[in-house]
């Protein structure tokens, strides 16, 4: 009996990484190491490979240790920064949101349209939000109301709006966007090299991490992702809540399109093409589990940065791109097959212990 | 409670992290300056003509992707250019041609300190910020292919003008059809700039008298995709019974349109003109279905651009319109307006001489 009680995906632990559930973890199985409990929380074990990668990066890379990379680095993996923290509670409540690039596009697109038309960026901004919501409102809606598999809607979703960006803006590219909004989208704080966006990713990943880990409706979330039946009756809106994660995941989408659009000063139907699987890239390399219900936002921060560090300093070192999507692949796999391969070791190594 | 708060402060931690990564710099811009190898650095205000170009230098080229087989050759030309200088050739670029893509490689490259650039844009724009960025940490950037925004980069090196390829595809037409006749156009789709420009042009050039025997029918768009621009070549055919010749200003087009006819009746019958590459085009021009096209050398454009960027780099030439450099064995350049360095007229290939190219 003794093992099983650790098996993943059991929903009595409300978040891995914390206090108690590793407590609890230390307490269930017949008698795993201490050092094994720990590498079992994803969470210390991403940081952990996080800052073994910056302290391998700063000593073996030539340039890397050095704040305009670091600002480099924080400006090339804003947008996936973004988008992968409301990514992480859809994907712990067991949904997925593979429409986040192309609302990014659509947003880009419409932006430069509405440009073109003449309207100032002060209304733009707040218009292209609100198009963002109403784009996670459809796939919300499709999967709660209509009762879709998130997965089959948002591919749906991730080719219909990728299309509607090209209905809007062609092939052509708007550009001529204010310097003040350009220039200001990728400035840094005073007297740094850090970009503002950092800052306002810190922010809102505290926000999502709040919401996460220290609310009724972060509890929700795991609940959801591991037992949404169990959940709904236990009279939780299962619905409400993934359709308005469904809303801000478009929302934030729509914010991402709109500073990648300021970023690099060109409103096109193409941008951020195939970051979707980036963002969930990091988010499972965070130690999610695309099977809902297990996860913790500082891990996906980590994942997010891991990143971006190994694809700097693999750059930096002259790695070929094609190399580097390579790697990125690996380090994916890895991460989702690893914690199980662990899991199973443990298991095993804890079978033939005699019960004292 | 306690548990509420040892989350906030993981999540607090981790972005004290990311932040104190992107600040640790702050204290470290020292490298920011000299950091280019060789002497090379920026352009200097004055361009001295006898400047020694120093070896060593490194200059980088910057596809719009990585394994597109028109970069690899011009970028073969750039290599046999560093070379010839003495320099350290590099390549780096990212898998997908998209707008953004570029700029982690131009911040990699500037982090590097590269003394020069050499970049074919995906996007006007989008790269300008990082190009910005690098020249003030002392590159040199020269865009080869297709050109950014000018305030965003040294020089511009063109291909052709617009100009010389209307008129060459016009001239190539016009005698193999004998200056008279039903022509078409094949183009790739119908907003790309290029192409509309050429047609213009093209237009413009068959206005005059000496092409007055010759009038333009229909223009129709293969969007640069092999079918579907096989498919309107013999749309073309069917419904205009008397064309004399067709005219394709895109290698896909040209391509396609080449398969379509030297397998059908119309061949030797109907002329077909471009701009198409020699390879793809080898064996039409063997079996006699299509008898002239044209395109620049891309090997020449790279090679070009390596040059360029090396006697800026060593301050030979600054930029300014007027001013003349050396490229090697393609002899002297003269920079025209806006920072612009053209190639030459496009090179014609038929078939005494398209063996002697490989792309």
């Amino acid at each position: 009996m003794g093992p099983e009680v650790d098996t993943p995906g059991t929903p009595a632990a409300p978040a891995a990484g914390g206090e108690r559930t590793a407590a609890a973890r230390t307490a269930a199985p017949a008698r795993p190491s201490r050092v094994s409990a720990l590498l079992r929380t994803r969470e210390a074990s991403i940081i952990g490979a996080l800052v073994a990668s910056v302290l391998a990066a700063s000593l073996l890379v030539d340039g890397f240790a050095s704040g305009r990379n670091a600002g480099f680095l924080v400006l090339d993996i804003a947008a996936i920064a973004l988008i992968a923290l409301p990514m992480t509670l859809v994907i712990i409540t067991g949904e997925i949101d593979l429409s986040v690039a192309s609302t990014l596009g659509l947003t880009s697109a419409v932006m430069g349209q509405l440009w073109v038309m003449g309207l100032p960026l002060e209304t733009i901004v707040p218009l292209c939000v609100l198009l963002g919501a109403v784009l996670g409102a459809l796939n919300g809606i499709l999967v709660t109301v209509v009762g879709l598999p998130s997965l089959a809607v948002t591919i749906g979703t991730l080719a219909m709006y990728r299309g509607l960006a090209y209905v809007v803006l062609g092939d052509r590219a708007v550009a001529d966007f204010p310097f003040s909004w350009t220039g200001g989208a990728t400035s840094r704080l005073p007297g740094t090299d850090i970009p503002w966006i950092a800052l306002l990713i810190a922010v809102l990943a505290v926000v999502f991490g709040l919401v996460l880990h220290a609310t009724p409706v972060g509890r929700s979330l795991y609940a959801i992702g591991a037992n949404d039946e169990a959940t709904r009756f236990s009279g939780i809106s299962v619905r409400w809540t993934k359709l308005w994660l469904f809303v801000v995941s478009g929302t934030v989408a729509a914010g991402a399109g709109i500073f990648w659009t300021l970023q690099y000063g060109s409103a096109r139907a193409d941008n951020a093409f195939g970051l979707e699987l980036s963002v969930v890239a990091a988010v499972l390399l965070g130690g999610v589990s695309i099977f809902g219900g297990r996860g913790a936002l500082p891990g996906v921060l980590a994942g997010v940065l891991l990143l971006g560090t190994i694809r700097n300093a693999l750059r930096l070192a002259d790695v070929s791109s094609d190399v580097l999507n390579i790697v990125t692949g690996l380090l994916l796999v890895i991460s989702v097959v690893l914690p199980n391969t662990l899991a199973r070791l443990s298991e095993r190594r804890a079978r033939p212990a005699p019960p004292s | 409670m306690r548990k509420h708060i040892h989350y906030g402060v993981t999540a607090a931690a981790l972005a004290g992290v990311m932040l104190a990564a992107s600040a640790c710099g702050g204290t470290t811009r020292g490298d920011e300056g000299g950091s280019g190898s060789g002497s090379g650095g920026g352009p200097t205000a004055e361009a001295d003509p006898d400047a020694e170009i120093p070896e060593g230098l490194s200059i980088s080229y910057l596809p719009k992707q990585l394994n597109n087989p028109y970069h690899a050759v011009a970028n073969s030309g750039g290599e046999k250019a560093v070379e010839e200088l003495n320099g350290e050739y590099k390549e780096v670029g990212p898998s997908e041609a998209t707008a953004s893509s570029q700029v982690s490689y131009i911040n990699t490259l500037s982090q590097q300190g590269s003394d020069v650039i050499v970049i074919a844009a995906n996007d006007p724009n989008a790269v300008c910020g990082a190009l910005n960025q690098a020249r003030q940490a002392g590159s040199v950037v020269v865009t080869y292919d297709s050109d950014t925004k000018p305030d965003c980069r040294d020089l511009f090196i063109n291909q052709a003008t617009a100009e010389d390829i209307a008129k060459v595809q016009v001239e190539m037409i016009s005698e193999q059809i004998g200056g008279e006749g039903e022509i078409a156009f094949l183009s790739a789709t119908p907003n790309a700039t290029n192409q509309n420009t050429w047609l213009e042009m093209m237009e413009e050039e068959l206005a005059k008298d000496e092409y007055s025997g010759i009038e333009v029918v229909d223009t129709v768009y293969g969007n640069d995709d092999d079918q579907k621009s096989f498919n309107e070549m013999q749309a073309l055919l069917q419904t205009h019974p008397d064309l004399a010749g067709v005219v394709s200003p895109t290698t896909v087009g040209l391509a396609a349109a080449a398969r379509y006819l030297s397998g059908s009746d119309y061949k030797g019958e109907v002329a077909l003109t471009g701009l198409g590459t020699p390879n793809q085009m080898r064996e039409y021009v063997k079996n006699g279905t299509v008898e002239e096209f044209a395109l620049w050398d891309p090997a020449d454009l790279g090679y070009l651009a390596g040059y360029a960027g090396a006697s800026l780099s060593a301050g030979r030439i600054t930029g300014e319109e007027g001013q003349t450099f050396q490229a090697g064995e393609l002899g002297e350049y003269t920079i025209a307006a806006e920072g612009e360095v053209v190639l030459g007229p496009p090179t014609v290939f038929n078939e005494d001489n398209i063996d002697d190219y490989d792309f």
